[in-house]
């Protein structure tokens, strides 16, 4: 399939996604869109998640295999890096949680620049990072801030992320920047994707899909919020009753609410069949996840086999007449 | 064998990929961008599957009739034993950012040469055997069918990677793609369908204990030759001994130092050192392979010639082990030899005699590094070392892949370096340490008839070296990997004529006065130390 195609399978594919409650609603079934699927696609994240990591899980780890970036730990007065290359448990945590929460690998990245003769040169590429903190980040706040909407009373967490949120304190309702953030980061991880014609080209339907479902949620959401507004009690009433198992569907919410939901729905039942479990799987990567200190503590392969050596005494047989001659040690004299 | 374009036309490098969809494309077998198929002799040495005669050239490869079965089941049984591959075939978010890191992408343009495209080729069939979405929605989830054709493609790839981890280095979720060629290889060696270059050499150390299939009255003899080059420099004779048991350290170093220079002088130096410091030390003509070539066939293949060092190390009842300048083959120590050959017991916990110091970071393999090893002599001042001996080579040092990305060997080289020269200057900051860029012709990838590639793929290296070249006048590039030594001159002479090429450990032998040495006026390579050019010509005459 080549970038056009992928791109508008993956359009299609939304496009349908965004027409199924619209005309659902429109027909009457809100308990199926405001109740039953949101429920089913919870449940489908939380089971598929768990089985996702186990399945990784179940796998053993047979080797101590991290990629070293730093300095090993040899003699005391060499500095050793115990954040790029950790020696202990201290350094993995440490490494792991920069990785995780500020995407220290991607931090390094650099653009290749290529010109006649040949000469070679490496950029300074930090947008790729930027991006992408400013998306997943955007993200998480946008997603905290949603806890308003399960919560009664609202957590006092959720008020303060809202007033750092809305800080520039303009528009009414006021405006968050998250939201706007959020859809500027998938506008640029899109535009990326599709401008650099190397990225594009490994570019899979599965790589756009969950960008325009994001995109889409982005939008619909910020629409409701600032553009065409639904009936923000009655949102509360099916949310908070979804939250305390009380489902109720009052009458009157927006099909606009409803479309929201549904796509927020596919992109939790979506999540652990797709990419989108790297979320869960960088922690468990082994080349990040695990010290180098293989030399110093023995490291256990479960599934370790004994297999065919060729023995010294083999060795030993083949060639004793010359090792003799050579003047060579031998075990057998005959 | 196939010419290698001129470096004008090589270096003329289009990275924009075509039209058609990768999923569409086929390798094309052409000479110089593919290595010859394992022969059937060598594959039968060691017990592999699918000998016979073939050709990657051709359009049958001779596949077992369940070559499909063999595959998925080979798939199969990997995943369940690697959590790494499991789980790197299902968090790539295809973000590039480790497109343009690998070597042979920015040397060769090919899209499939992007590490995230490497590891697709592998993932598709992934998402399509062991994936209900690949399943159900085959390509448009980007699964694809296991064809022959995707065979011969996984071969031209697979054997396309030099296994130099940069990729993970830069990957967010630190997805390995050389961990993802490992399992290729695997796979096709599972098949018949390895290269010889690799198999050949398997072979040879699993029966005569080294790559070269060196015999081992050959072996001694080779090594005496080297210690009458050592009296000839410096009038000093060093006595080294065979397969002794009882002493204290196993020596072992990659077969290439004994065969081939460059290699041959760093050889000298480790030797002239050992005198010097009067270790008590033996080589081994079982063990004598600090390589393994098994670590570019399988898992198995690796521990099958690694156990030699162990087994060896028991047999001759020294105390520990001693490893020369090697790259991969200190992956394999490091990450790989006691879990799979341990725990070794019989021995002690490495110290060093001249020093007293312990090497408590090797204190369960029990194998230490010769630069960790002579880098502590250095501090305690145990050495006598005259750098000036070295002041006509202004040297830049290569960071060999295993050793940075899978070690974190970074100061310990350096610091013998700046104690045995007096110009040292590292390359720009992109391309050493733990961004190194590779040889271009590692993993086994070291042949002649895959020179193109090999140019191609030591292009970012050599592209760096000539920076210090035009800006330092760098002429000499220091390393620590025996394949370093065998592929970097050819290298620099195609890239950046006027860099010779050298090991750690002779640049140690140069600078090391020797006690009761005579008056030296060259260098191991008996060219004119600086300052005594003349009497080297007067001598001549
Ligand atoms: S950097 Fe990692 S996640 Fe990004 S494309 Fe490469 S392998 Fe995939
Ligand atoms: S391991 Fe090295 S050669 Fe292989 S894909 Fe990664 S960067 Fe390229």
């Amino acid at each position: 399939m080549n970038a056009s195609q992928s791109m508008v399978f993956s359009l299609v594919a939304v496009g349908i996604l965004v027409c199924l409650p619209l005309i659902g609603v429109t027909a009457g079934m809100t308990s199926l869109f405001g109740v039953i699927i949101p429920y089913a696609a919870v449940v489908v994240f939380f089971v598929g998640i768990v089985a996702r990591v186990v399945r990784w899980a179940r796998s053993p780890v047979p080797f101590r295999i991290p990629t070293t970036c730093g300095q090993q730990k040899s003699f005391p007065w060499i500095k050793a890096d115990n954040l790029d290359n950790p020696s202990d448990t201290k350094g993995v945590v440490l490494r792991m949680i920069l990785e995780v929460l500020l995407f220290r690998s991607l931090f390094r990245n650099t653009r290749l620049e290529f010109y006649d003769g040949p000469k070679i040169r490496y950029a300074s590429a930090k947008w790729l990072w930027l991006g992408a903190i400013v998306f997943h980040y955007s993200f998480l706040v946008v997603f905290l801030r949603h806890l308003r909407f399960f919560t009664e009373p609202v957590t006092p967490l959720v008020t303060l992320l809202e007033s750092v949120d809305g800080f520039l304190e303009v528009g009414l309702p006021r405006l968050y920047i998250s939201g706007l953030a959020l859809l500027a980061g998938v506008t640029y991880l899109f535009l990326r994707r599709v401008s650099i014609p190397q990225l594009k080209y490994i570019s899979l339907p599965s790589d756009y899909f969950p960008l325009f479902l994001i995109f889409a949620i982005t939008a619909t959401g910020l629409l409701m919020r600032y553009v065409f507004k639904v009936d923000i009690v009655g949102v509360k009433e099916l949310t908070f009753g979804l939250a305390t198992f009380h489902p109720v569907v009052p009458k009157g919410i927006g099909v606009l609410f409803y479309i929201h939901l549904f796509l927020v729905s596919v992109l939790f039942a979506y999540f652990p069949f797709s990419k989108l479990v790297h979320m869960a799987g960088v922690f468990l990567s082994p080349t990040r996840n695990l010290p180098n200190n293989s030399r110093m503590v023995r490291h256990i392969n479960p599934w370790n086999y004994p297999v065919k050596v060729h023995t010294y005494e083999e060795y030993e047989d083949e060639f004793r007449e010359k090792m003799i001659e050579a003047g060579l040690p031998v075990e057998k004299k005959e | 064998m196939a010419t290698v374009p001129k470096p004008s036309e090589l270096g003329k490098v289009d990275h924009r990929p075509p039209q058609r969809p990768w999923t569409e494309t086929t390798p094309e077998f052409r000479p110089g961008t593919f290595c010859y198929g394992a022969k059937a002799k060598n594959l039968d040495v060691v017990g592999m599957p699918n000998p016979r005669e073939w050709n990657p050239a051709d359009e049958d490869w001779k596949l077992p009739d369940d070559w499909k079965d063999i595959t998925l089941k080979g798939m199969e049984d990997r995943l369940n034993k690697f959590r790494s591959f499991k789980l790197f075939m299902d968090i790539c978010v295809r973000c590039g950012a480790c497109a343009d890191k690998c070597h042979y992408f920015i040397g060769s343009g090919d899209p499939k040469n992007m590490p995230v495209l490497r590891a697709e080729l592998i993932r598709s069939i992934y998402r399509k055997y062991f994936t209900g979405s690949g399943k159900i929605f085959s390509k448009y989830a980007g699964a694809r069918a296991l064809t022959e054709q995707i065979i011969k493609e996984w071969f031209y790839y697979y054997y396309q990677c030099t296994e130099c981890r940069r990729c993970s280095v830069f990957c967010p979720y630190g997805i390995d793609t050389a961990e993802i060629t490992m399992m290729g290889r695997e796979l096709l060696n599972e098949l018949g369908c390895g290269i010889d270059w690799i198999m050949g050499p398997v072979a040879n150390c699993y029966m005569n204990g080294n790559h070269l299939g060196i015999q081992p009255h050959a072996f001694k003899d080779m090594i005496m030759f080297f210690v009458d080059e050592i009296e000839a420099v410096t009038g000093v004779r060093v006595e080294p001994t065979f397969n002794r048991k009882g002493a204290e350290v196993l020596f072992i170093t990659p077969s290439g130092d004994v065969f081939a220079d460059p290699g041959t002088y760093t050889l000298m130096g480790y030797m002239m050192l050992f005198h010097e410091i009067g270790l008590d030390y033996t080589w081994s003509t079982y063990a004598s392979e600090g390589g393994n070539f098994g670590l570019f066939t399988s898992h198995e293949m690796m521990k099958r010639l690694n156990a030699k060092m162990y087994a060896e190390a028991k047999r001759l009842k020294v105390k520990w082990l001693l490893g020369g300048e090697c790259g991969h083959m200190w992956r394999v120590i490091n990450q790989y030899m006691d879990t799979m050959n341990g725990p070794a017991d019989f021995l002690e916990v490495p110290k060093s005699p001249i020093t007293g110091t312990v090497f408590e970071n090797a204190k369960s393999t029990k194998m230490v590094h010769i630069a960790e090893f002579t880098a502590d002599l250095i501090r305690h001042g145990k050495l006598n070392l005259d750098p000036s001996r070295n002041d006509n080579k202004i040297v830049t040092f290569h960071d060999s892949c295993n050793p940075s990305r899978a070690m974190g060997f970074f100061e310990e080289p350096r610091y013998v370096l700046k104690a045995v020269c007096n110009h040292f200057y590292d390359m720009p900051e992109n391309t050493i340490r733990e961004k190194t860029f590779c040889c271009g012709s590692g993993s086994g990838l070291n042949t002649d008839e895959f020179m193109e590639m090999r140019m191609r793929g030591g292009l970012p290296r050599a592209n760096a070296v000539r920076y210090v070249h035009e800006k330092y006048g760098v002429n000499m590039l220091a390393c620590i990997c025996a394949i370093d030594r065998a592929v970097l001159p050819p290298l620099m002479n195609y890239w950046v004529p006027g860099v010779n090429v050298t090991g750690l450990h002779e640049l140690v032998g140069n600078a090391l006065v020797m006690k009761g040495e005579k008056k030296r006026t060259t260098d191991l390579r008996y060219e004119p130390l600086p300052g005594m050019e003349e009497e080297e010509e007067a001598e001549d005459v």
